[in-house]
């Protein structure tokens, strides 16, 4: 499904077994045979070191997370991570020790950022282990996988 | 911090950064004498054992790998040793190399992320490894290399880089071909270099001047390093089999915390982890390892828990020694994994977790669906060793400012990379309440 030699990925992070934590990975399974060619895409547990493996060396990354930013759930928020940091208020959503943000900051400073990294956010509230997701966030699945080959088509 | 007028003052982090999970210091001093130190931790429960009632055997590696998404291959080992327990089944020859060999992946991509990323910060005055990268981006990207390193053994042989989705009951769903770990054994190769410099590194960081005497407990198995099996030992006389465990080791529930704390049967607190295997098992170390710690100025009896940023760059190095090792006489074969037949039964199993030891066990029904299951996981474990330190820091720092104080404390909680979301998933608080 991935590949090395592709200029643009598309990674979708989340854990299936917790709830709203399984949006970026639910928006990956609905884009399967649906990104132009030679885009990768990847399903991803979030873990940092790699996380920036999967998108170093690319041109283009979409990367497609829950968020925690007390927005409604399923509130879409894209943002362009390339040359400024996320939001403070998308900044902390992971339970691990690392963040997305702290993952894609750690790679602007060690040179590991692609020209172009742009984060699709799902707002969640249920991250318990073996819920399922919300019905709002289910919804937001689909106008996700079209907002993801919306940006890959404009930035690719 | 905060100042009472009775003479109490309170110092508390309410959110602890760089620990995997969600966790508060509390910091409680009267009259300049430090009363109470604790490591809270208040991320909910996750009832893993509740939710495993019912499920087949053969769904335990998957279902139980999802609480950490640090050591998932640790818990599909342990719970995959006590499954083969209870259904009479044992896996030896290449395909137990295998397992050992997915194993140093995983302590390499641990211990390397909680020494890079998480810990080297501390001992070099930054905020994180974003910070500590600008003006040591070598480091990092050394750390990076490490890790990516242990990330690809993962997945040649698992499957998957994170989550292996290869591990079953019994051995594997497909063994990888000689040829398949050729590009990977050249990675292991390059990051070896990398991590004997990274033990002398680690050997050049200012340590606090702080010991504990305290309960050493590892696996220990005749003629190896501790990986994936071997007998539970301690540095006080304890050596028992996996199924006796439970008759030495007690787990409480305890007000301040979500997760239960372990103590040894009439002893009290112990430690699990890198510092105990080091010591306990420092002559099966790989000769690389070895030279490399002496090299770094590591004593063979280590007691000061900021040096374990040491001992896991020794590990680092071992594993990755390790792997090469077990690559070069991998042999493919003959099947995946031995069969296994459903049956009645309890099992008990134990492998050494990147933290320390990570114990299961399970009691089955005739169709092999799960009865009771009960999970140990290293940081429930040191627990009881983190307040003791926290303790013992406090007394020694208490002179020190405010902010030196909170992240004196903060480090040595570090000390021992908690992983705060395997060591809250207890089923019942129905053990002594202290």
């Amino acid at each position: 499904m991935s590949s090395t030699s592709s200029a643009a990925v598309v990674i979708g992070i989340g854990n299936s077994w917790a709830g709203d934590d399984a949006a970026g990975v639910l928006v990956a399974r609905a884009l399967r045979g649906n990104l132009p060619e030679g885009v990768a895409l990847v399903e991803h547990e979030g873990e940092p070191t790699a996380l920036i493996d999967a998108w170093a060396g690319k041109k283009l990354a979409v990367v497609v997370d829950a968020t925690r930013a007390g927005t409604p759930p399923g509130t879409l928020r894209c943002f362009d991570a390339s040359s400024a940091p996320l939001p403070a208020a998308y900044a902390g959503a992971s339970t691990h020790a690392f963040t997305l943000a702290q993952a894609i900051e750690l790679a602007r400073g060690v040179g590991r950022l692609p020209p172009r990294l742009l984060v699709l956010g799902i707002e969640g509230a249920v991250f318990e282990a073996g819920a399922e997701p919300l019905p709002a966030v289910a919804g937001a699945i689909e106008p996700a996988a079209r907002k993801v080959v919306d940006l890959v088509r404009t930035y690719y | 911090m905060s100042a009472g007028a009775d003479g109490e003052r309170t110092i508390r982090t309410d959110y602890l950064a760089r620990v995997e999970g969600e966790g508060s210091l509390y910091v409680r001093l009267r009259d300049g004498e430090v009363v109470d130190a604790k490591l809270k931790i208040f991320e909910p429960p996750r009832f893993f054992e509740a939710f495993l009632r019912g499920r087949s055997f053969d769904e335990v590696p998957d279902i139980t790998a999802r609480i950490c998404g640090i050591c998932p291959v640790a818990y599909q080992m342990s719970s995959c040793r006590a499954m083969e327990d209870a259904l009479g089944v044992e896996v030896g020859g290449p395909l137990r190399d295998l397992r050992r060999l997915i194993y140093c992946g995983e302590w390499i991509e641990s211990h390397g992320l909680h020494v890079f990323m998480l810990h080297a910060p501390d001992f070099l005055g930054y905020d994180s490894a974003i910070d500590m990268a600008k003006d040591h981006r070598e480091v990092v990207q050394d750390g990076l290399q490490m890790k990516k390193a242990g990330n690809e053994l993962i997945r040649v042989v698992g499957g998957r880089e994170v989550h292996p989705i290869n591990v079953r009951v019994g051995g594997f769903y497909r063994a990888p071909d000689k040829r398949e770990l050729a590009p990977v054994r050249e990675q292991l190769l390059r990051a070896r270099e990398l991590a004997r410099a990274a033990v002398a590194w680690t050997g050049t960081l200012d340590f606090p001047d702080f010991e504990r005497d305290v309960e050493l407990v590892s696996l220990r198995e005749p003629g190896e390093y501790p990986i994936d099996r071997g007998r539970l030992v301690s540095n006080r006389g304890l050596d028992i089999a996996p199924a006796e465990f439970e008759d030495h080791v007690v787990e409480e529930h305890v007000a301040h915390s979500n997760a239960l704390h372990s103590r040894m049967r009439e002893r009290g607190a112990y430690l699990a982890g890198p510092m105990a295997r080091y010591e306990l098992n420092f002559g099966e170390l790989s000769p690389l390892a070895r030279d490399a710690a002496r090299e770094a100025g590591l004593d063979e009896t280590s007691r000061n828990p900021f040096k374990s940023i040491v001992v896991r760059a020794v590990e680092i190095l071992y594993a990755l020694d390790e792997a090469v090792r077990l690559i070069d006489g991998y042999e493919v074969p003959d099947r995946p994994a031995e069969d296994v037949v459903p049956r009645a039964g309890v099992g008990h199993g134990w492998t050494e977790a990147p933290r320390g030891m990570l114990y299961h066990a399970y009691e089955l029904d005739a169709d092999g669906k799960i009865v009771t299951a009960k999970i140990v996981p290293p940081t429930s474990q040191n627990q009881k060793s983190i307040d003791e330190d926290l303790l013992g820091v406090v007394r020694q720092t208490i002179s020190a400012g405010e902010e030196e104080l909170r992240l004196r404390c903060e480090q040595a909680i570090r000390n021992y990379d908690p992983c705060i979301s395997c060591a809250t998933h207890f089923l019942r608080i129905d053990v002594e309440h202290v």
